[in-house]
């Protein structure tokens, strides 16, 4: 019998969880200081009111060993205003990118690319073209990475939304 | 009724039956105060510091087992609270904390004594409140007295902007609380607890393992009993103190750093350890792969973050303590347990043999023998509240403690300072006992202005310094572990602590001989005044045993090594 904490499997995975809270002041840094005061890593974090409710939902994705994970969803949880974690198996992930690209770069393989990734030009101006994709968030990881070899001016990741299969 | 946000806050006390706030006044919270001045349901009482109003409240908390409140003003005021809040959010003390603010209107631009209180209250308390709309406020206290006192106990702070105290609104103070989402488990898994007792019946050397938490939920009785039902030892966290009683025969002691022997060599042999409202703390468990490491583990606790935190638990069980543990004298009464007359003798043994001893001396008085002699002195007529180090350590040894809520300390953050105030707290909520304040010549000094305040109120609080000039417990570490470089602890310039308390207008004594000592707390205990008995200690004394930090319970530094 060894009840050290090493137990568990000390490999870390990725996990996205979605947090259900009471919409009042304060709720979003509380959320936000449990990760930071325990140590516990946010990779993405979206937020958005569920309409017709006075509850948000928070989509958070972290990494950690599964004591990690067990203990994120067990202390989140435990704050007043949370009314439900979900820790997710089986999700659709999706997330957008806007990437604003100078105009004299070759918008038509740009374009071509962007198709790829389910993505198309937004908005088009004297000095830049935005694009927008929304994809799995891998993909759209690997969008931006192609997309960096035409010099883009700037590149906003919405964070990742998912919901259960 | 329409009144205004000022009057709400005193009545809302009123209707939670509150009869004692400790509290400190300033300009964004005057308007309450000024209601505080015409109400007659509860008593104020000025401290002298705002951490002292909190420690005040949490030592009247922790001794009566009701909501502690306290009062203070906004940014400095606030501040100076939040070691309270801290402490109080480690040790689970139920508390309402309420702070004025700056008006709304000034709110986020760095206005007069302005601060981001729920911003830093947010981490060191179970709960924060910042009110907006007057209409909140009657709920919003409401609620804070039911999170405070309900599930796993805490601190909840309220921060009232100055305005909102001003303005007039109708005011009816809820009966009932609801927030959806707070709903602690109270009701323990029938199905969990049966194979829990099954595994503690097939067990051959059970131990249980108990914690503050037997405390909070106030079913030291009932452990108790379940024990002796079931014949199984006990052994005790720092903060579980008079839960079993000292006397009881299935007490082995305290377990951890500063632990008995025979306690925490029942934690390493144990092959079935039941963690009763404790939570693993790394001064109680030493090297935590080593910690019970042939036993299966029972948790039960109300809070289910504790629960697999540091050890891995096999029979997990979250519901409330004293409904828990009377689920598990009802199993009990129709199970059969193992045999364990054995392993009780055993650690019988091991207490007879290496039991909580010090080197008496005639020409010194010893600091163990002091609080021995209050023990054999006041016995069960005392509270003891300590402050933190060398003494706090030896109190917890060396008194013989017999009843839950005799003993009032600052466990889980270690507060210098807490012993005075929180002392305070003690003797106004328990007038009939005698309220005692084990402390050191390093800890006194830090709230050391709470004698006016006892001097004021009449509470008779009567301190006694263990004072080795030193800072005590420093100066431990630094001898077994910094090759006696004593950076900064020596503690040789010091007042002259008998002129200091007669100065506020208590008792003063200084001591150094055992005779003398006797003679002062026989005084001090009769006069029923604020007190000071300043014991001239040996200096060099140091707490064993002591399990060195990184090390295993089982691999103690007992006293008779020392000598080596």
């Amino acid at each position: 019998m060894n009840n050290f904490n090493h137990y568990y499997d000390s490999e870390t995975t990725r996990q996205v969880i979605s947090v259900i809270v009471i919409n009042e002041h304060n709720v979003l840094s509380r959320i936000v200081g449990l990760f930071s005061a325990r140590g516990y890593n946010i990779d993405s974090l979206t937020v958005a009111p569920i309409s017709g409710t006075q509850y948000s939902r928070m989509t958070i994705v972290t990494t950690g060993s599964k004591r990690v994970i067990d203990q994120i969803v067990k202390q989140l949880n435990k704050l007043i205003p949370v009314l439900k974690v979900n820790e997710h198996q089986n999700v659709i992930e999706k997330e957008t990118v806007l990437i604003k690209i100078p105009i004299d770069q070759p918008l038509s393989d740009i374009e071509v690319i962007a198709r790829a990734y389910n993505g198309h030009i937004q908005n088009v101006t004297t000095d830049a073209i935005v694009i927008s994709a929304t994809d799995a968030p891998s993909r759209i990881a690997n969008f931006t990475n192609i997309m960096n070899k035409y010099k883009p001016l700037e590149v906003v990741r919405s964070g990742v939304v998912a919901m259960e299969r | 009724m329409r009144i205004s946000g000022a009057k709400m806050v005193t009545e809302s006390l009123k209707e939670e039956g509150v009869d004692v706030v400790f509290g400190y006044p300033g300009g964004a919270i005057m308007n309450v105060y000024d209601e505080i001045y015409k109400q007659s349901f509860f008593q104020h009482i000025l401290t002298r510091h705002e951490q002292a109003a909190i420690h005040a409240a949490e030592g009247y908390a922790k001794s009566t087992g009701k909501v502690g409140v306290a009062i203070v003003t906004s940014g400095p005021g606030f501040t100076n609270a939040v070691t309270g809040l801290a402490d109080a959010y480690m040790d689970s003390v139920p508390m309402v904390v309420i702070s004025g603010q700056v008006p709304t209107a000034i709110i986020g631009t760095d206005g007069f004594q302005e601060i981001d209180a729920v911003g830093i209250s947010r981490p060191c308390t179970k709960h924060n409140y910042l009110v907006n709309n007057i209409n909140d406020l009657p709920r919003i206290i409401k609620e804070a007295f039911h999170i405070a006192a309900t599930g796993r106990p805490g601190p909840v702070h309220i921060d009232i902007p100055k305005d909102i105290t001003a303005e007039v609104a109708n005011f009816e103070y809820p009966k009932e609380v609801d927030i959806p989402t707070y709903k602690p488990t109270v009701n323990y898994n029938k199905r969990q607890l049966k194979k829990a007792m099954d595994a503690i019946a097939k067990s051959k050397k059970p131990l249980l393992y108990v914690g503050g938490g037997a405390i909070l939920s106030n079913c030291a009785y009932e452990i108790r009993e379940f024990a002796k039902i079931a014949n199984i030892p006990v052994v005790e966290t720092l903060m579980a103190r008079g839960v079993m009683g000292d006397d009881n025969e299935l007490f082995v002691g305290m377990l951890g750093m500063h632990g008995e022997f025979a306690a925490n060599m029942a934690t390493y042999d144990t092959d079935c350890i039941v963690s009763l409202g404790a939570r693993f703390d790394d001064r109680v468990t030493g090297r935590l792969d080593e910690f019970a490491k042939k036993a299966k583990v029972i948790h039960v606790d109300i809070d289910p973050t504790s629960i697999d935190k540091l050890v891995h638990t096999n029979f997990p069980i979250v519901g409330d303590l004293k409904v828990t543990v009377e689920g598990m004298i009802e199993a009990a009464k129709n199970m059969k347990f193992n045999d364990y007359t054995n392993w009780v003798s055993l650690l019988k043994d091991y207490r007879e043999k290496e039991p909580l001893r010090y080197q008496d001396s005639d020409a010194v008085i010893k600091p163990q023998w002091v609080i021995e002699r209050v023990g054999q002195t006041l016995g069960d007529k005392a509270i003891i509240s300590t402050d933190v180090g060398q003494h706090q350590m030896w109190t917890a040894q060396f008194y013989p403690f017999s009843f839950p809520r005799q003993w009032n300390t600052s466990g889980g953050l270690g507060t210098m300072g807490f012993g005075l105030p929180g002392a305070m707290g003690v003797a106004r909520g328990n007038p009939d006992k005698i309220s005692i304040n084990f402390t050191g010549d390093g800890s006194i000094l830090m709230n050391i202005q709470e004698l006016m305040t006892c001097v004021e109120y009449e509470l008779p609080v009567i301190n006694i310094i263990l004072n080795n000039n030193y800072l005590g417990m420093v100066r431990q570490w630094q001898t077994l572990f910094y090759e006696n470089r004593l950076s900064e602890t020596d503690l040789s310039a010091q007042p002259d602590f008998k002129k200091l308390v007669e100065a506020f207008g208590g008792n003063g004594y200084r001591v150094s001989s055992k005779k003398e000592f006797d003679e002062a707390l026989k005084d001090a205990v009769e006069k029923k005044k604020p007190a000071m008995i300043d014991v001239i200690v040996a200096r060099d004394e140091i707490v064993l045993p002591m399990v060195p930090n990184g090390h295993a319970l089982n691999e103690m530094t007992l006293l008779g090594d020392n000598n080596e």
